[in-house]
């Protein structure tokens, strides 16, 4: 089953004035449980291409479908509501809210979507536990290593049971160790509650995890590979 | 709501300099305002008190001709209003008065004086004439009682003998002698420099006018029951010729001076008002434009822009409280201690107030109107100052505020 679905999509910025092509007629299916890293060399529209997935940027020409839904027929408010429930982010720079503590940005989605308090106590306990960050729940962005707030950044994605998870260059800014081990945390994830993970990346260690890999190069696909 | 309040408690915290800077503008215009709106209405509760006390009371009765034409042959018999009872509330005070133009001299000096025939017991709680004397002596009979410039431009002593001319009830001469047994300074210039002080009995004796009083002056406990006590005690007074009137009715240049000034002070308040607004304005612009990137990755999780308005709004209402606040609380207790030691003036600005009969104080009015008006009024302003702000966060563009 797709869980995305892009059909011809190009994404033009400046129309008017000197019109830059970042998608260029694109199309391309996800289904349910992959492991999708998106590549190429910097420009060459993987984080447009992400940004059309997740409804943060509408594309200039053809349809982005969500689990059936065509985004681009949602108003601003339903597109808002539609990536709260649907669709997990995780960033470059963590971008946690800072006064929450750990455990309380995991939980921020979850209670935007007025889940049962019980019921987020317990998937907050689980995450922290699978994150092995448990020990640093009560602790603020600032208190926590580049490693630990792109954990919670992952757990606060997961949280509520998404669809599917973008994660823009999500390792960038770790060392190995930080990259290698939230690397497993995600595999596992995707294994076990066959979460759907799409990145985009540079990093090799992350190209060598994934089951697919699409490059792109001046906005369109230049070849897609699944890894056994 | 919970987490949109927690939110936006813990934000504001998160910039403590900023936010004590916005919150020390708000509170220092709270302050300054409640400051000038308790001077102002201190100085026209002053001018008010003042003249009430020593010329009309907030309500006089007088014969019915009496205040378009202010002469002897005006007065009533005082056994008219013997059946009023001042201790009655809302009158708290009473005094007769039997007032009336002299000439007083002394040696080769003569000067034309204003006369106030006056039960000295009552006035000492009326217009706390008593607490007027510099020297000498306030019960002394026979004798009568100088203010002080007055003494001064005469060369008049304790003991020395005054002389009073004057023109008694129908057209009678008037003429008699009185030494001087005490000294009174007053507030405003023009008694300062020309008022005498007889006991009741002594100036209707003088002026050959037995039991008759020019007004009956009435010091009520809350000057805003004016116009109703006046309509009140009109009908009581209706079999006789006499007329109630009130210190409004009585001194329209005062009604419409204070209402020329309070016009000015309003100006003035709204200046101080612009001022701190601009400042206010700018911090609540600041703290939502320096923040895009983050509402924008807020947007992005799904926090919809009305939610991130929400969580905005009660940051600044909470700004504003605390602003409100301390503001209210750093001007309670000066305002409570200028209101019982107001501030005395020396110099030219004393002379300039003088001049125009005004006390040389700065007095302060306590009343919490003052601080429930600024308080709310400048809560408004700061609310409507955030409207802006806030409403930029409609405008926010997720992508754009991502790339910032």
């Amino acid at each position: 089953m797709n869980v995305i679905e892009l059909k011809n999509i190009s994404k033009i910025y400046n129309p008017d004035t000197i019109p830059v092509r970042a998608v260029n007629n694109l199309s391309l299916q996800i289904e349910q449980g992959e492991f999708t890293a998106i590549v190429g060399p910097s420009g060459c529209g993987k984080t447009t291409l992400l940004n059309m997935m997740g409804g943060l940027d509408p594309c200039t020409q053809g349809s982005v479908t969500i689990s059936g839904v065509a985004i681009s027929t949602l108003n601003e408010s339903e597109l808002t509501d539609f990536r709260l429930k649907n669709i997990g982010f995780v960033f470059q720079a963590y971008n946690l809210i800072p006064v929450l503590t750990a455990r309380e940005n995991i939980e921020f989605i979850m209670v935007l979507q007025k889940e049962d308090p019980k019921v987020i106590g317990d998937r907050v306990d689980n995450l922290l536990k699978r994150m092995g960050i448990t020990e640093q729940k009560d602790r603020r962005p600032s208190e926590l290593s580049g490693g630990q707030q792109q954990r919670v950044a992952v757990a606060r994605a997961l949280a509520s049971h998404p669809k599917f998870i973008l994660a823009d260059e999500p390792t960038a800014n770790l060392d190995s160790e930080a990259t290698a081990g939230l690397l497993e945390i995600m595999a596992q994830m995707n294994k076990d509650e066959a979460v759907t993970f799409v990145f985009s990346t540079h990093d090799q260690r992350v190209i060598d995890k994934a089951k697919r890999v699409i490059t792109l190069n001046d906005g369109a696909i230049v070849s897609d590979e699944i890894h056994l | 709501m919970r987490l949109y309040i927690k939110l936006a408690w813990r934000n504001i915290w998160r910039s403590k300099k900023r936010t004590w800077i916005t919150a020390s503008s708000i509170a220092f215009s709270v302050f300054f305002a409640c400051l000038m709106q308790s001077i102002q209405l201190g100085s026209y509760e002053n001018m008010i008190d003042n003249s009430v006390r020593f010329f009309t009371g907030h309500i006089g009765i007088h014969q019915q001709d009496y205040w378009d034409e202010q002469i002897l042959d005006n007065s009533f018999d005082q056994q008219l209003i013997n059946n009023f009872d001042a201790s009655q509330s809302p009158m708290v005070r009473a005094s007769p008065r039997l007032n009336a133009v002299a000439l007083a001299s002394y040696k080769e000096r003569t000067k034309g004086v204003a006369l106030y025939g006056v039960d000295l017991e009552l006035e000492a709680k009326f217009s706390f004439l008593e607490r007027k004397l510099v020297s000498g002596n306030y019960h002394s009979p026979g004798g009568i009682l100088v203010a002080q410039g007055l003494s001064e431009y005469l060369n008049l002593s304790l003991g020395d003998t005054l002389v009073l001319m004057s023109q008694g009830y129908h057209g009678v001469n008037a003429a008699a002698k009185y030494p001087v047994t005490g000294i009174l300074k007053f507030p405003i210039l023009s008694l300062n420099q020309g008022a005498v002080y007889l006991p009741l009995s002594a100036a209707q004796e003088f002026l050959v006018a037995p039991n008759m009083i020019t007004s009956y002056s009435i010091l009520l406990d809350d000057s805003e029951a004016t116009k109703i006590m006046s309509s009140e005690l009109q009908p009581r007074l209706s079999e006789s010729e006499l007329q109630v009137r009130t210190w409004q009715e009585m001194m329209p240049d005062l009604v419409q001076g204070i209402e020329l000034d309070y016009y000015g002070g309003v100006v003035m308040l709204h200046i101080l008002y612009a001022v701190v607004g601009f400042g206010i304005f700018g911090t609540f612009l600041m703290m939502v434009k320096e923040r895009m990137y983050e509402f924008g990755v807020l947007n992005a999780i799904g926090m919809t822009k009305g939610n991130i308005q929400i969580m905005v709004a009660f940051e600044i209402f909470m700004l504003i409280f605390l602003g409100v606040f301390i503001g209210l609380l750093a001007a309670s207790p000066v305002v409570m201690c200028f209101w019982q030691n107001p501030i005395p003036l020396t110099g030219d600005a004393a002379a300039s107030l003088e001049k125009f009969g005004y006390e040389a104080i700065v007095p302060f009015a306590l009343n919490l109107k003052i601080f429930y008006n600024q308080g709310i009024s400048i809560f408004i302003i700061s609310i409507l100052l955030a409207i802006y702000p806030m409403l930029s966060i409609k405008q926010l563009k997720i992508i754009k505020a991502l790339k910032e």
